[in-house]
């Protein structure tokens, strides 16, 4: 047994080592930071020159034909706003119908069963429910509507859209329904309440910041698809304004990704090119506010509980 | 009714509490919602099905050959093996760069970074930053790797399409990283600390070991992401023909370095915009190989978490 | 000194003994929260030392800044001084981690690590560059908790396999396998049944031939049972409700149960309060 002083300074060569992980560690982290700088210069950088290089006007034109100096941002946000609602549509009563199940009725063996399935169908890449929308979604279900739906159509598409985030919303949902005690569950049933009084009154507005952060979630995912709408929305090259469902029409993904498609001839030059970056920012900007505000509404959520 | 005898409080009370009167609303809303998610489920059926009718010939009638030949304009030679091999090498990028920062950086704000304002805006960033559209990160790609270092990527390379898909996925990585990192009882650190081991000690030795299964399972589950992804490859100077030269070689390194480069998930868009029936029939083909590798990667994903479940 | 005593605890009143720790006006604050106030207390070698009171009284708190384990909580603060053997242990050449090899800790709830019960043990000598001998460290760590016997057959298996008893004296040989001279208990025996607790009280009293302890305990019995000295925790409440601890008496554990100088104690001792 020591009584004599003990050395308690440590070893300098474990401390060296100790920071320089830290140091990786953190620059890894801020890393992350880099990135978003990067996304934004790139978008503001080529954005601005966009803007400088055409006449203002042309923002409100006769709508979306790049090549030929038309960029009516009317035509290619009431799309995307068209495509959004029609998968809304879709995946809202799908989404919550599912989660609603899950959480309250479902049998835990159901649940097991059905609950990795959903997540096989969040698996299916957009690519794949684009061709389905052109192939199946266009003549099975939009054609049985409207008779005289175009081949390409922005409802398919939407649809599909729809199909794509009902896993997520699904899931938001589903978390946000069972973090609600059981307490107020079990309140609800001592009052002689049936079952479906307890959801429909209890659990579902207990949830519902959780739920709405999930539709916005939701949203700010369709507005951002891009692969769907290029297949099976159709009007490469450009588009006018409409409001059918039924017709083909370019969204603002719709519109970067078929001047990506010809970027090959237009690279660089022109601000056809640049209008890609152009619209890029908004997307960035629109699908931000959403996550932020989805963001928001969750936290007030998880304060209450 | 002859019988006048006054009825008892027994009776009256079990007469109240009997009877399970159907409750017609209730029945009606199981029924709604269970149909709900039984669409969604018919759906993912359809649609599996449905490619499975309309691909099938193809790979019935061409074989291994499918998957082994190259891009043709002709749809009765066409192949996928450039696809199938530039997803190979896209995912080498995610692997080695997404994988290792995405970890890093989750170590870094679970166990180092004290609760300041750098490290809650890092926070807030990179939950923004998972929820930007697949494709601005196909202009960053283009913006930065395939523009502005175009000298050292060698411009619209598989070079740049990975490190685009590799950036696309690091705040994914970061989340399922983080999540698992958290996951971790705090007992375990401040045993570790309590005989004397330094942070970076107890993060090597006993936090990360536990942490790893999740870590790995997130990690297969992103790159399973990846491999479906195709919108920022568009951008980042994937080949969109129907037709382009082979690397000379076979190997995973010759269509790497090769000048020239795309994915299967760009073959099944760009055959989907072709008007010809035949590239029908082979888009489902490419879409069938697609969504098995898909289901190989996530049962791998099952199988080891279930592994390591059992381990501990 | 108090004559009614007549039969001091071994060494109980010896008070020759030398000072391993020397805390002087210690004060913890989290954040805003002054955890503990003005804290004075002397912990002599080969002792067992008890820090007993109602919970909230900061008697944890104490502990961990024995061995700075509170530099792990953000926003600690720690005011005063801890002399260890003479060093201050909130001095700026001080580090942490050599501060943890040699005061060990014990925790409430066991908490080996999910590895092997030799792995468990060998951890801290490893990491402290340990490379020949391990198995002896091992061997002789497991003797001292007095495990050995229960595991030696079985040292490549899992520590979640042991009982809620064995896993806390393999904590404790992993504890002693880093060659501490003092061992901090916080309330090593609070989720043991009552069979698994009278074990870790005798091996306390064999360990502290070869270290020094101190442990916090929130039972009156087990304080009385195992320590030498004994210092009273209590809560007080400020006119705005904060909630501070305080030390109300610290002395011989004999004296203290018997014939406690201070009211709070009487109280607290005889149940009327906590």
């Amino acid at each position: 047994m020591t009584t004599t002083t003990p050395d308690l300074t440590g070893d300098p060569a474990r401390h060296r080592k100790e920071r320089r992980v830290k140091m990786v560690m953190l620059a890894a982290g801020v890393l992350t930071i880099v990135v978003s700088i990067a996304i934004v210069l790139s978008l503001l950088s080529e954005a601005i020159s966009f803007l400088t290089q055409i006449d203002l006007g042309q923002l409100w034109a006769k709508g979306w034909f790049p090549r030929r100096g038309r960029f009516d941002l009317r035509t290619i946000i009431v799309h995307t706003l068209l495509v959004t609602a029609v998968a809304m549509v879709v995946a809202v009563p799908l989404g919550m119908g599912a989660a609603t199940y899950l959480s309250e009725y479902a049998p835990r063996t159901v649940r097991r069963v059905l609950k990795p399935l959903l997540e096989v169908l969040a698996g299916i890449p957009s690519v794949v429910l684009g061709f389905f929308a052109l192939t199946w979604i266009t003549p099975n279900v939009m054609r049985r509507i409207w008779e005289d739906t175009e081949l390409f159509n922005m409802g398919a598409a939407g649809i599909a859209v729809g199909i794509l985030i009902v896993p997520l919303i699904a899931s938001v949902a589903e978390d946000a329904m069972r973090a609600v005690p059981d307490a107020l569950r079990e309140a609800s049933y001592g009052l002689g309440a049936r079952r479906r009084h307890t959801t429909l009154r209890v659990v579902l507005p207990a949830a519902i910041s959780g739920i709405t952060a999930g539709f916005i979630l939701g949203a700010s995912r369709a507005v951002g698809e891009t692969m769907i709408v290029a297949i099976a929305a159709g009007a490469s090259g450009g588009s006018l304004l409409t409001f059918k469902i039924t017709e083909g029409g370019q969204t603002m993904t719709g519109a970067m990704a078929s001047l990506a498609i010809g970027s090959d001839q237009i690279a660089g030059v022109g601000a056809a090119f640049q209008s890609l970056f152009f619209v890029g920012l908004l997307l960035f900007v629109f699908t931000l506010i959403l996550n932020v505000a989805s963001e928001r509404v969750i936290r007030r959520f998880r304060e209450r509980y | 009714m002859t019988n006048r005898s006054v009825p008892t409080t027994g009776d009256l009370v079990a007469g109240a509490l009997k009877g399970r009167r159907l409750d017609v609303g209730g029945f009606v809303l199981v029924v709604g919602l269970l149909l709900a998610l039984l669409i969604s489920m018919i759906v993912l059926v359809t649609l599996i099905a449905d490619m499975i009718q309309q691909g099938l010939p193809v790979l019935a009638e061409r074989g291994w050959a499918f998957v082994s030949t190259p891009l043709s304009p002709d749809a009765h030679d066409a192949g996928i093996v450039q696809g199938i091999m530039g997803s190979l090498g896209l995912m080498l990028f995610v692997v080695v760069i997404a994988f290792p920062v995405g970890v890093a950086s989750a170590i870094y704000l679970e166990e180092y970074a004290p609760d300041t304002r750098l490290t809650r805006f890092i926070v807030a960033n990179v939950r923004n930053l998972a929820g930007v559209p697949s494709i601005v990160y196909g202009l960053l790609g283009l913006a930065i790797f395939v523009k502005l270092l175009g000298g050292i990527t060698g411009g619209r390379t598989l070079i740049s399409g990975g490190l685009t898909l590799a950036i696309l996925v690091l705040p994914i990585m970061i989340i399922t990283a983080s999540e698992a990192l958290r996951a971790v009882p705090m007992a375990i650190r401040e045993a570790a600390f309590g005989v004397g081991a330094t942070r970076w000690e107890v993060i090597r030795y006993q936090v990360l070991p536990v942490a790893t299964p999740a870590i790995l399972t997130g990690t297969v589950l992103t790159i399973a992401r990846a491999f479906g992804e195709s919108a920022p490859l568009l951008l980042s100077g994937a080949v969109l023909s129907l037709f382009f030269a082979s690397p000379s070689g076979a190997t995973l390194w010759d269509f790497v370095a090769h000048e020239k480069y795309t994915a299967l998930p760009i073959i099944v868009f760009n055959w989907a915009r072709q008007p010809q029936k035949e590239f029908v029939a082979l888009t489902a083909a490419a879409i069938v190989v697609l969504l098995a590798i898909l289901l190989l990667v996530n049962a791998t994903a099952i199988v080891l978490r279930d592994r390591f479940e059992r381990r501990t | 000194m108090n004559r009614i005593d007549a039969q001091p605890t071994s060494g109980a009143s010896d008070t020759d003994r030398p000072l391993v720790f020397d805390v002087q006006g210690l004060n913890v604050f989290y954040g805003d929260f002054h955890a503990v106030r003005d804290v004075e207390l002397p912990v002599r070698q080969n002792e067992i030392t008890a820090l007993i009171g109602p919970s909230g009284c900061g008697k944890s708190t104490v502990l961990r800044s024995l061995n700075r384990m509170n530099d792990l909580i953000p926003d600690a603060r720690v005011e005063g001084q801890v002399a260890y053997h003479g060093v201050d242990l909130y001095g700026p050449e001080v580090d942490p981690v050599q501060v943890r090899r040699h005061i060990g800790m014990v925790f409430q709830k066991p908490n080996p690590f999910p590895k092997s019960i030799y792995d468990n043990v060998a951890f801290g000598p490893k990491i402290a560059g340990v490379r020949s001998g391990l198995d002896d460290v091992v061997e002789d760590s497991l003797k001292r908790a007095a495990l050995w016997d229960e595991v030696k057959g079985k040292l490549s298996e899992s520590a979640y396999a042991l009982s809620g008893g064995q896993q806390q004296r393999l904590c404790i040989a992993r504890a002693i396998a880093t060659r501490p001279d003092v061992i901090l208990m916080d309330e090593p025996a609070s989720a043991l049944d009552p069979i698994a607790t009278l074990r870790i009280e005798e091996l306390m009293f064999e360990l502290k031939e070869d270290y020094t302890i101190v442990v916090v305990t929130h039972n009156m019995q087990q304080a009385a049972r195992v320590s030498d000295r004994t210092a009273f925790f209590t809560v007080e409440v400020g006119e705005d409700g904060t909630r501070t601890g305080v030390l109300v008496e610290f002395g011989d554990t004999s004296t203290m149960f018997t014939n406690p100088s201070r009211k709070e104690t009487e109280d607290y001792i005889t149940g009327r309060f906590g």
